[in-house]
Order: structure tokens, then C-alpha cells, then sequence
């Protein structure tokens, strides 16, 4: 095993009762690259991700970050080790005003590590990350209780939530749906931005034109397995992926 | 109102939030008073009111009342983490015995057994609840109210502890202020002080976990350390309550597992209001008195409680502290539509 690859899936295999949501699925992410999982719907990606980040244990397979196998581990601990996800149905805590969602990643023991926090200090970094995502400072906005905000806004402070936990690798599991045209194209440059800077992504997403703009690999599944894994352009041409997206031909 | 003219109620807030509801702005001392006056009241009549009440049987009232208002804290503060408590007799419990073991068996005096049974059955408690942290919503709940009851029946078969008698003849508090202002003081302390700790980071944390438990872990943080150490916080004030109310009684027994300390302050925290801990003291303030001033009604005492109680939740189920609080920000007026 090389020395970029900072995620590498073995094998993966997770079966809900009789059913396989995830199928024998292998994948190697190197540091750097920005991955996109695309597949029709119920076709486990969520359930990978779910794997990968230890919300759900696999049935069998490993999973390997950065060379340790993290297959098993809680989420806390996978999230401590620089695995960030946001959720598909954009979950936030919806009691506490936007700002204060951040407060809890900041709390990690990861970002700890990084530097100590006083009170009041993780206000101010909170407020920062959420200004760099669109929640401009001297609005209100990043002082509303989450709950009130509309759904795009809550995408991105699940994104923000990612952020404040300086990962290594992100994982986002359909940040644009739901948001409307004109936040997707604020919020694309924001993570064409973060893998420039070094931050290696892994994009589950339905909005294929989007996510074609800036992943260099696409990875395409189906029924639980994998069923191509390439460039973009070259995926899009192969004849099994064109049958799982539009369906064969019913012969008369 | 002119004939035909329809008018519609229009409620506004006092300005002095800015931003959002935790970010105030004081322009004047007028403002200043404003906000201290809700606190700095009911603050100083709880101080005053052992004087006023030296004495008289309603010195005995303030007692019980400040006990089941740090149950109810207690039950409120573990609310507040998304762990809904049926066993705050537990706590109670744990620190009654804990305390009445110390003092009867090892002789320890008062000013050692109540800060040990406090951290002993906050310990004990905390113990008992770690293994099953990670169950949710109502199956946390019934094992919360299951064990107090498995401890009462193991005293009663086994005998130990002083079984079906209790243990009796403790030491009685050297003077009837200091046990009154140790009510009175914890009372205060805790409510101010949890009301602090969820505003804190730690409290973000906390109120995270209730939100969304998934998310907290998302984000790197171990939510089952942070629900041990709430449960910690709620078992050790619980337990004070109960180690100060073993030396009141000078006698534990079966009786302080029972399900009286789980129940009420349970219906003290939804007739007051969850959530803000002010309303769960407010509540054991109606809801002790009230207890107290029925029992002239003999045998009909418990339904017409009740009938209070259902009827107090039908008109304001958001809690009597919310509705005063509501009332207090925000005025309304009539406005034409």
C-alpha cells in the first residue's frame, strides 16, 4: 500500500435481514482526489458512507484510513480522526442558534488538539467559518436558532460543521439536494476551494452536471455494488451505466 | 371598538434582545432592572422566607419543597441532555442511605455524611446508569424505574440496612436554621448553576445531544461520556436532597426509594415548565403548598390534587414559568386588521 492513499475500502459487505445494501464494494481514495459516488436511488450509498464513518458496522470487509483500520470504531472516534460526513437529510441541532452547532466540533477532542479553547474564544472561530460558508456576520442569520432557518442554509451548517472539525477527509452525502440553483453555484467554488487547499472529497450527489465540474473520479453503484470507477466522461459512456441510470430496452 | 371594525391581538417583544435570544442590549438602568428583577425577587423572598416562616408549620413546607424542587432540577437538568429520568427516587435514595449507613453504623457526623453521601450516591447512581447510556427515549426511562424499586425490595428481603425498619435514631441537625439554609442555599446554587453550565460549551454539547445525538457523534464527540457526566451532576444533587432529608427525618427507611420522590417532582417540572430549570423550582413551590393545604380535605385530597394538576396542564401545557416569562417580554395590543 502506498503512502497517498488515505482511504482504502476492502471488500465491503453490509446485509439489512436479506437484503444487500452493500455489496463486496472495494475502494481506494487517494489524498488529494475529489470522488464522486453516484448511483439511482437505494443503490447504498448512503450505506457505505454510513460504513465508511462507522454509523452502521459492516456485516464484512474493513474499512482503512491512512492505514489503520478504523472498521468498527465508533463514530466519535472516526470523526476524531479527521472523517467528516454531512447527513443526506441535512441534520442539525435545531434547538441551538446556528453559530452554537459549531461549538460542539470545536469541543472535539480533535480540534483541542489543535489549539486550546476558552470560553467565548469558539464563538468567535464558529462565526468565522460560518462568515467564509455565506452566513454574512453582521446579518442575523448566524445567530437564528437553526431550526428557523431555511433548508439551504442548514446544508451549508452541516458543511460548517465539517469544517470546524479540520478533517482530512470529507464526506458529503447529497449536500446539493434541496438547495436551490443559485446556492449551489455559491456553495461550488466554497469546495472547489477546500480540495485546492488540500482537503480530499468524497461526493455522493444526484446533480451530475455539478458534480462533474469538479470531481477528477467517479464511482458509480447499483444495487449495492460497484459497477464502474473511472474519470467522469469515460463512466458516463459505458453501456452497464447508462442501463442502471435509463433502464434497458424492453424487447417486444 | 367602532361597529364593523375588526381588530385582531398584536404581540410584541420589549426591545432589548438583539440578534438572537441570548445576545442582550442594557441602554439604561431601566433595562438593567428589567432583567434582574425576575431573578433578584424570587431570589430574595426564598432567603427571607425561613424567617418569616420560623416557626410555624409552613417552616416544614419550605423544607419539603426545596427538596423536590432539587429532584425536579435534577430531573429537569437530565431532560435537558434527552435522558427522561422515572427513577429520581433513586437518587434520593442513594444518597438517604448512603448518609444514614455513615452515620449509623460509622458514627460520621453530619458535615461528613451529607457531602459524602452526596458524591457516594451520585457515584453509586451513576454506576448503575452507565451500562444502559446507550439506550434511548423510553428504554432509559423504564430501567430509571425499575431499579429504585429493585433496591427497595432488595433492603426488604435480604435485611440488610436496617431492612423493613430503616435505620433509625441519626443525628438531628444542630439547629433547625442550618437545615432550612442548606435547603434553601443548594436550592439556589443549582438552579443557578445549571442554568449556567447549558449555557456554557459544555451545555452546548449537552443540548446538542438532545437535539440530535447523531450529529454530536458526527462531530467528534463522545456522547456517552458527556451523558455519564450529566448523569453524575443530576445523581449527586439528587442525593444531596436525600442525605439532607435523612438527618431532617434522623431516620432512613424503604420509604425514600419509593415512588412519591419519582412522581412528583416529575409533575412539578410539566406544571412549571421543562427546560429552563426556574420552572421545575417554580413548580415545587405550587405543587408541595398545595399538597399541604388539601390535606384539611381528608380522604378527597388525592383526587382533587389531581384535578388541579390536569386542569393547571390543560390550560397551560407549556408550563406556568413559560407563560409568565411569555407575558413578561412581550406585550400585546389590539390593532386594527
Amino acid at each position: 500500500m502506498t503512502e497517498d492513499v488515505i482511504l482504502e475500502v476492502r471488500r465491503l459487505t453490509k446485509t439489512f435481514g436479506g437484503i444487500m445494501a452493500v455489496c463486496d464494494v472495494s475502494l481506494e481514495v487517494r489524498r488529494g482526489e475529489f470522488v464522486g459516488i453516484i448511483g439511482p436511488n437505494g443503490s447504498g450509498k448512503t450505506t457505505l458512507i454510513n460504513l465508511i464513518t462507522g454509523f452502521v458496522k459492516p456485516t464484512s470487509g474493513k474499512v482503512l484510513y491512512k492505514g489503520q483500520d478504523i472498521t468498527g470504531k465508533p463514530p466519535y472516534e472516526i470523526a476524531c480522526l479527521g472523517i467528516a460526513r454531512t447527513f443526506q437529510m441535512a441534520r442539525t441541532l435545531h434547538k441551538l442558534p446556528a453559530f452554537k452547532n459549531l461549538i460542539v466540533p470545536l469541543c472535539s477532542p480533535r480540534v483541542r488538539k489543535f489549539r486550546g479553547g476558552k470560553y467565548g474564544e469558539r464563538d468567535d472561530i464558529a462565526i468565522d467559518i460560518l462568515d467564509d460558508l455565506g452566513f454574512e456576520r453582521d446579518s442575523f442569520v448566524p445567530y437564528k436558532i437553526a431550526g428557523t432557518l431555511p433548508h439551504g442554509y442548514l446544508k451549508r451548517l452541516d458543511l460548517a460543521r465539517c469544517i470546524a472539525l479540520r478533517p482530512e477527509l470529507l464526506i458529503l452525502d447529497e449536500l446539493f439536494s434541496g438547495m436551490a440553483m443559485s446556492e449551489v453555484a455559491a456553495t461550488l467554488p466554497m469546495l472547489e476551494k477546500f480540495h485546492r487547499e488540500g482537503l480530499t472529497i468524497i461526493m455522493v450527489e444526484h446533480r451530475l452536471r455539478e458534480l462533474f465540474r469538479v470531481a477528477n473520479r467517479v464511482m458509480v453503484m447499483n444495487f449495492g455494488q460497484k459497477i464502474a470507477d473511472g474519470p467522469p466522461q469515460e463512466v458516463m459512456e459505458m453501456e452497464e451505466v447508462q442501463k442502471a441510470y435509463l433502464g434497458t430496452e424492453v424487447e417486444e | 371598538m367602532a361597529e364593523g371594525e375588526k381588530y385582531r391581538k398584536e404581540r410584541l417583544d420589549r426591545g432589548i434582545k438583539a440578534r438572537s435570544d441570548t445576545i442582550y442590549v442594557l441602554a439604561s438602568s431601566r433595562d438593567l432592572l428589567y432583567l434582574l428583577m425576575p431573578r433578584a425577587l424570587p431570589v430574595a423572598l426564598l432567603i427571607l422566607l425561613p424567617i418569616l416562616l420560623h416557626g410555624t408549620y409552613w417552616e416544614k413546607v419550605l423544607f419539603y419543597s426545596c427538596i423536590f424542587g432539587l429532584l425536579a432540577l435534577s430531573w429537569d437538568f437530565m431532560n435537558s441532555v434527552g435522558l427522561v429520568s422515572l427513577g429520581q427516587a433513586l437518587f434520593f435514595g442513594a444518597g438517604a442511605y448512603f448518609a444514614g449507613a455513615l452515620n449509623h453504623y460509622l458514627g460520621w457526623p453530619i458535615f461528613l455524611t451529607i457531602p459524602a453521601g452526596t458524591i457516594g450516591g451520585a457515584l453509586i447512581c451513576t454506576a448503575l446508569l452507565v451500562p444502559v447510556v446507550r439506550l434511548r427515549g423510553v428504554y432509559f426511562s423504564i430501567v430509571t424505574l425499575i431499579l429504585p424499586l429493585l433496591f427497595a425490595h432488595l433492603i426488604e428481603t435480604l435485611e440488610i440496612l436496617g431492612g423493613t425498619h430503616g435505620l433509625l435514631s441519626l443525628s438531628a441537625y444542630p439547629s433547625g436554621w442550618i437545615a432550612i439554609y442548606l435547603a434553601v442555599g443548594a436550592l439556589l446554587l443549582v438552579l443557578f448553576g445549571f442554568r449556567k453550565i447549558l449555557d456554557e460549551d459544555f451545555g452546548m454539547i449537552l443540548r446538542g445531544i438532545r437535539d440530535d445525538d447523531r450529529v454530536v457523534m458526527a462531530a467528534g464527540v463522545n456522547i456517552y461520556w458527556y451523558k455519564a457526566q450529566s448523569i453524575f451532576l443530576a445523581a449527586a444533587v439528587g442525593s444531596f436532597a436525600g442525605a439532607l432529608m435523612t438527618h431532617y427525618y434522623q431516620f432512613v427507611g424503604r420509604s425514600v426509594l419509593a415512588l412519591d420522590y419519582t412522581i412528583l417532582p416529575l409533575a412539578a417540572v410539566v406544571l412549571g415548565g421543562p427546560g429552563s430549570f426556574a420552572g421545575a423550582a417554580l413548580g415545587s413551590f405550587i405543587l408541595v403548598p398545595l399538597s399541604e393545604a388539601l390535606r384539611a380535605m381528608g380522604g378527597l385530597r388525592m383526587a382533587l390534587y389531581g384535578l388541579i394538576l390536569i386542569g393547571a396542564l390543560a390550560a397551560l401545557p407549556e408550563g406556568i414559568f413559560h407563560y409568565l416569562q411569555r407575558r413578561y417580554h412581550q406585550f400585546e395590543r389590539m390593532v386594527k386588521v
